[in-house]
């Protein structure tokens, strides 16, 4: 067992736009670029161009129909990776200390130095947010870049996950959750953020915006006030046009 | 607790080196990490115009396109019979030299046999006058295959069309109305341009079968009956037109609705617009009632005049249009049920369009002054905005669909507004500044003219006396006059047919045609296969440049390996496709950030090459020598005009743009700025363009334009009009009788709309699409060891009600027949799909053997192909002939009319048909990658 920090300094996180993610990927495989770079060990892909490739990807995006009782069906993506909880049951249950939170800002992280590879933290996480390394057999899960968003070598406005660096539609924020006044809890307060599964008691950080309502557009008849007639056929139409060419400059 | 340790600033990399992404033709600008002289990560260059910093999937994961183990690694010949893939290595000197045998004859002789077709190509500057020099007529690209008729309907209806053309006002549209866009088109750019709308809360109407990518986001999902979009953007007009909601202002100022029609129907100009001795198309004045050249100073053009010479009636395209579109046929009511979208969403979409363009206009404090000289004040947005793609344009009626989606948009008022859609310069460009297309064959001479281009009539077409093709994709003939980009997609039917003639030698670069880049795939895998009488193969020399092992590759005699987009010189041109903004005018260039580790060599430096070798013109000096050594050299060096090259920056001595002599540093100076070059326009200019004077004359100093050349949109397209007048009999020229009726009813100067032909076809009434998925680049994707993990498999979606009616269950299978042919693959539910209408990912599915794949890899045994069941015929109609499966005016591929029959059936061992194995060409990929470039 390993414990949680009481408190932390502050709770970094994401915050992720559901109405806006059009579900490219592409913060999946800027994730997968950066994350085998650099912290730990490489994300290995196993059997990489055969029948079973099996890979290990610290975020991934699910995408999900939605049948409404009325209207047309929707698709909403789901980009989903750790969500750095303040009461992570994966760091609890970790037999090494291996998995542990930050006190500074909260990040989750695996020293993977401890790791052994017994996958509990895996079973513990209600969320599906961490997975195996194919190959060195330690925990990967996402670290929210912690070796981007401090780093000195890299430009100030650079210093952010490269998930949210990349993101084309800037569907996804990075910033402090515990600050009500940063720019990721404003938009959480406007757009009605939520957590994901607050049932579980886990207290995510990261939280999602909803889908904004789709399909509402209400039908019209003819009689519509954006769409009276000013004509029925070609001559009503070229006496209005008379008459509005006359009002014209 | 003692938490371990973290390093929180680790050495980044050794060195960035900005160059340009080739994973799609977007062309974003990336950041290229160094680590001990490999490439360790990429990632989006924050200050090119095209991404701002951004990259999807495809370009973060270029590392694992750049180390794929499908890269080529050698210049091969055939060592086996084609189709197997069995080859030999050899060196540069015998390969090139080895085509030059074969081509040198062929220049001598009759360069029209020789064909040269390119697919994903960047570098079509260089390419088409490469062949040019050659002298042979058949160049295209890929074009034809692609959505020539969303660029041909936009260049001849405004002058230009969506994507590299122009780009909605993403800072002030209010509403995005987006038709047929599947999810690759174009990439970064839309998803930022979302994403600012959607920060705002402006809104967006999606209008395609499939709700997926950017139609899931929309905030209103049209799920229409594909092949339908111009009957509903005609009925939109109609509603709008009937409700007086139309801009009467910007249309009598900035389009050809006032202009007078011929109505004379004696006159063999019956149905053109009456125009002066000078060619200048004639208006009612409206202070006078006197007639006047459109372009007159001071004259208010009048949409209703009426002009009556000798008897006869000569009204506006304005007329003409309510007399077309007021018609009860384009009534909500009587399409809805065709377009699959209720009458009273057809409305209520109209009057949100119609509410956002004139109620909640909008008005920049910005003076600007038109080419009548007149200077206005302020600038009025309609901040309504549309983009389209290859879910409209690839249809047999794409042309008069793209047509008829810019009607609508300048209806509204809103091209080249604030708010509205912009173009992005060179663009606009009215068609008749554009090229004619040319095919004069003369032995050992370069071909008379540019090979592509934009025809205004018959007297344009390339036609023999007989009136037979001079092309062999059969481009700019009777049958589908105005194809701006060749028909690449019948090259090899043609050629293998012998029809209009035969072909001896085919260069193909970058095209799949052996796979996802043709109709009727098993077919054509035929057709490169089959042998005459004397056992030789029908189409004797295929010489191929690929930097993978693609399907294509099998079927090649010779292959000349390309590099990889990290290791190769490019230059994004003026003079091609350009990736300018709409405030700003800029080009790019790639270069080798690593040097190939294999014996490979950018196509276009072989090129380079290979022209010398045959002495082209243009390719050799005075004294016969190489001219260009490498495509860099040509990048730098070469003129297309005086003081007009390939890349517009830092020409003369590094301080010229635009115009300027050749300099010796310039792909350094690009390297040094990042990549690229950019130059913003004046403020005055930036809106309005085809009329601002301002813009006209930036224009031209930058070297865009030979002088200013303002036009009106041409809502009335005369160029159909000519070709119906001569199926009329009013011209020296005619179509052949079987053609003429077709002409009568597709080639209306006005946008209509008609039924694709192979509709109707019984017991196949259920419409298939494909799109390509947002994280992969055709068949690309496929060998990138992260990306195959995202889309490994691409079942065939299938609508609620087809899934119940068939009782599918999840991992059933079904037999797809069309009247061409039949498939069987896996199946899959969705819900958010026009209920008619099944679907499934492009170019997932590959042969074994190919890529670098295991041969049982999913995308071998579960994947497939729809390009089975289209031909590139249509079934015999009863009248003897084979119509083409194209757009009767551009010849587009019209791939997206498939209908198709579905039935449950016992899942097989893998998808039907099943090809055999081609062999490998390259060394078996690693089954594990762990990549790690750094210590």
């Amino acid at each position: 067992m390993t414990s949680l920090p009481g408190h932390t300094e502050r709770s970094l996180g994401l915050v992720i736009d559901l109405d806006t993610c059009v579900g490219c990927h592409a913060c999946v495989t800027a994730c997968k670029g950066w994350n085998t770079e650099n912290y730990g060990a490489p994300l290995a892909d196993s059997d990489a161009y055969g029948p079973n490739p099996v890979g290990s990807f610290l975020n991934r995006i699910h995408s999900y129909e939605i049948q409404p009782g009325t209207g047309p069906a929707q698709v909403v993506h789901f980009p989903k990776s750790c969500l750095h909880c303040a009461d992570a049951p994966c760091v609890t249950v970790c037999p090494t200390g291996a998995s542990y939170k930050r006190t500074e800002d909260g990040i989750v992280l695996v020293n993977e130095s401890d790791c052994i590879g017994c996958g509990l933290c895996a079973w513990a996480c209600p969320y599906g947010a961490r997975e195996m390394d194919p190959e060195e057999q330690v925990m990967k899960k996402c670290t929210l870049c912690v070796d981007r968003i401090y780093n000195e070598n890299l430009p100030e406005e650079d210093r952010q996950p490269a998930c949210v660096r990349t993101c084309p539609a800037g569907a996804r924020h990075f910033g402090d959750l515990s600050d009500p006044e940063s720019d990721v809890s404003r938009l959480v307060a406007e757009r009605g953020g939520i957590e994901l599964m607050p049932e579980q008691g886990t207290a995510p950080v990261n939280r999602y915006l909803p889908p904004r309502p789709r399909d509402e557009l209400p039908e019209l008849d003819v009689l519509a006030p954006f769409l009276e007639p000013v004509a029925e056929d070609f001559k009503g139409f070229v006496g209005w046009l008379d008459r509005a060419l006359s009002g014209l400059s | 607790m003692n938490a371990p340790n973290v390093d929180t600033s680790p050495k980044v990399s050794d060195e960035v080196r900005k160059t340009t992404c080739y994973m799609c033709a977007c062309r974003c600008g990336i950041n290229v990490h160094m680590k001990g002289g490999r490439v360790a990560y990429i990632e989006g260059n924050k200050d090119h115009p095209v991404n701002r910093g951004v990259l999807c999937a495809k370009g973060s994961a270029g590392i694992m396109q750049h180390l794929s183990p499908a890269r080529l690694r050698a210049p091969m010949k055939r060592a086996g019979p084609r189709g197997s893939g069995q080859f030999e290595e050899i060196s540069w000197d015998e390969a090139l030299e080895t085509a030059v045998s074969w081509l040198k004859p062929l220049r001598e002789i009759d360069q029209s046999r020789f064909a040269f077709f390119t697919g994903r190509d960047q570098s079509q500057s260089l390419t088409s006058y490469w062949a040019q020099a050659f002298g042979t007529p058949n160049y295209a690209a890929h074009g034809g295959f692609c959505s020539v008729n969303m660029a041909a309907a936009g260049i001849y209806t405004m002058g230009g069309a969506f994507w590299e053309f122009g780009q909605p006002d993403w800072d002030r549209t209010k509403l995005f109305m987006i038709f047929g866009v599947a999810e690759d088109h174009d990439s970064n750019p839309i998803k930022m341009g979302i994403g600012k709308l959607k920060a705002r809360g402006a809104r967006i109407i999606g209008v395609n079968p499939v709700r997926t990518g950017y139609n899931a986001v929309a905030d209103e999902w049209l799920g229409i009956t594909p092949g339908t979009d111009g009957l509903f953007i005609l009925s939109l007009v109609h509603c709008l037109m009937k409700a007086g909601r139309i801009d009467l202002d910007y249309l009598a100022r900035f389009t050809d609705a006032p202009c007078l029609v011929n109505g004379d129907r004696t006159s063999d100009e019956f149905g053109l617009l009456l125009a002066n001795e000078a060619g200048k198309k004639l208006v009612i004045d409206r202070r006078t009632g006197e007639i006047a050249a459109y372009d007159a100073p001071g004259i208010q053009p009048d949409l209703s005049a009426v002009h009556l010479a000798e008897g006869v009636s000569h009204r506006t395209v304005l007329q003409h249009m309510a007399d077309r579109y007021l018609g009860d046929e384009f009534a909500p009511e009587a399409v809805a049920s065709r377009v699959g979208i209720e009458a009273g969403r057809i409305r209520a979409v109209a009057a949100e369009l119609a509410r956002v363009a004139f109620d909640e206009a909008i008005e920049l404090e910005r003076e600007w002054t038109d080419f009548r000289g007149e200077t206005r004040s302020r600038m009025i947005g309609r901040p309504v905005s549309f983009h389209a793609m290859r879910g409209i344009s690839a249809h047999a009626n794409g042309f008069q669909t793209c047509r008829a989606l810019h009607l609508l948009q300048i209806i509204l008022g809103s091209v080249e507004v604030p708010g509205g859609f912009r173009f992005k310069p060179p663009y606009p460009k009215s068609a008749t500044v554009h090229p004619k297309p040319h095919a004069g064959v003369t032995p050992g001479q370069p071909l008379d003219g540019p090979l592509l281009g934009f025809v205004h009539g018959p007297d344009d077409l390339l036609v023999d006396e007989d009136g037979n093709p001079k092309r062999i994709d059969k481009a700019f003939s009777w049958e589908n006059p105005m194809s701006a980009h060749g028909l690449m997609h019948m090259l090899i039917s043609n050629a293998h047919a012998g029809d209009p003639y035969r072909i001896d030698t085919m260069l193909l670069y970058m095209a799949n045609m052996a796979w996802n880049s043709s109709m009727n795939t098993s077919g054509v895998m035929k057709m490169l296969t089959d042998k005459d009488d004397n056992g030789e193969y029908v189409i004797p020399r295929i010489i191929y440049s690929d930097a993978y092992s693609s399907e294509m590759v099998a079927y090649a005699d010779l292959i000349l390996p390309d590099t990889t987009y990290l290791e190769r010189h490019d230059c994004i041109s003026l003079l091609d496709r350009p990736i300018c903004e709409a405030e700003a005018v800029a080009d790019a260039v790639r270069w080798p950030v690593v040097e190939p580790d294999r014996d490979v060599r950018g196509f276009q430096s072989v090129l380079c090459d290979l022209g010398a070798r045959l002495g082209l013109p243009g390719f050799v000096n005075a004294d016969g020598s190489q001219k260009y050594t490498d495509y860099a050299d040509y990048m730098q060096s070469h003129e297309r005009a005086p003081g007009v090259g390939p890349l517009a920056g830092w020409r003369g001595s590094g301080d010229e743009h635009g115009r300027g002599a050749p300099n010796p540093n310039q792909i350094s100076n690009y390297i040094e700025n990042g990549g690229f070059w950019i130059a913003h326009l004046p403020e005055q200019a930036t809106f309005y363009k085809p009329w601002n004077m301002d813009y006209q004359d930036w224009a031209v100093s930058l070297g865009l334009a030979d002088r200013p050349c303002p036009y009106l949109f041409s809502l009335w397209c005369e160029p159909l009009r000519r070709f119906q007048l001569a199926a009329e009999g009013r011209h020296r020229l005619s179509p052949p009788e079987h053609l003429k009726a077709r002409y009568a009813e597709v080639m209306d100067p006005l946008p209509v709309w008609y039924a694709p032909h192979s509709s109707g076809e019984s017991g196949y009434d259920v419409h298939a699409v494909t799109q390509r998925p947002m994280a992969m680049y055709h068949s690309w994707g496929s060998q990138n060891a992260w990306l195959r993990q995202i889309h490994g498999r691409n079942p065939l979606y299938v609508p609620t009600r087809i899934w119940e009616s068939e009782g599918f269950r999840d991992d059933d299978w079904a037999r797809v027949s069309s009247p061409h042919g039949e498939i069987v693959v896996p199946v899959a539910h969705m819900a958010a799909l026009n209920e008619n209408t099944v679907w499934t990912w492009n170019a997932i599915g590959k042969r074994k053997g190919a890529w670098s794949l295991h041969e049982n890899a999913p995308e071998a045994t579960r994947g497939f192909l729809l390009n089975h069941l289209i031909h590139e015929l249509m079934p015999p109609q009863g009248d003897g002939l084979r119509w083409a499966n194209s757009d009767p005016v551009t010849g587009q591929a019209a791939w997206f009319d498939l209908r198709v029959r579905i039935e449950k059936v016992a899942a097989p061992d893998e998808t039907q048909p099943s090809h055999p194995a081609q062999a490998s060409p390259v060394a078996k990929a690693p089954e594990l990658v762990a990549q790690k470039s750094g210590a």
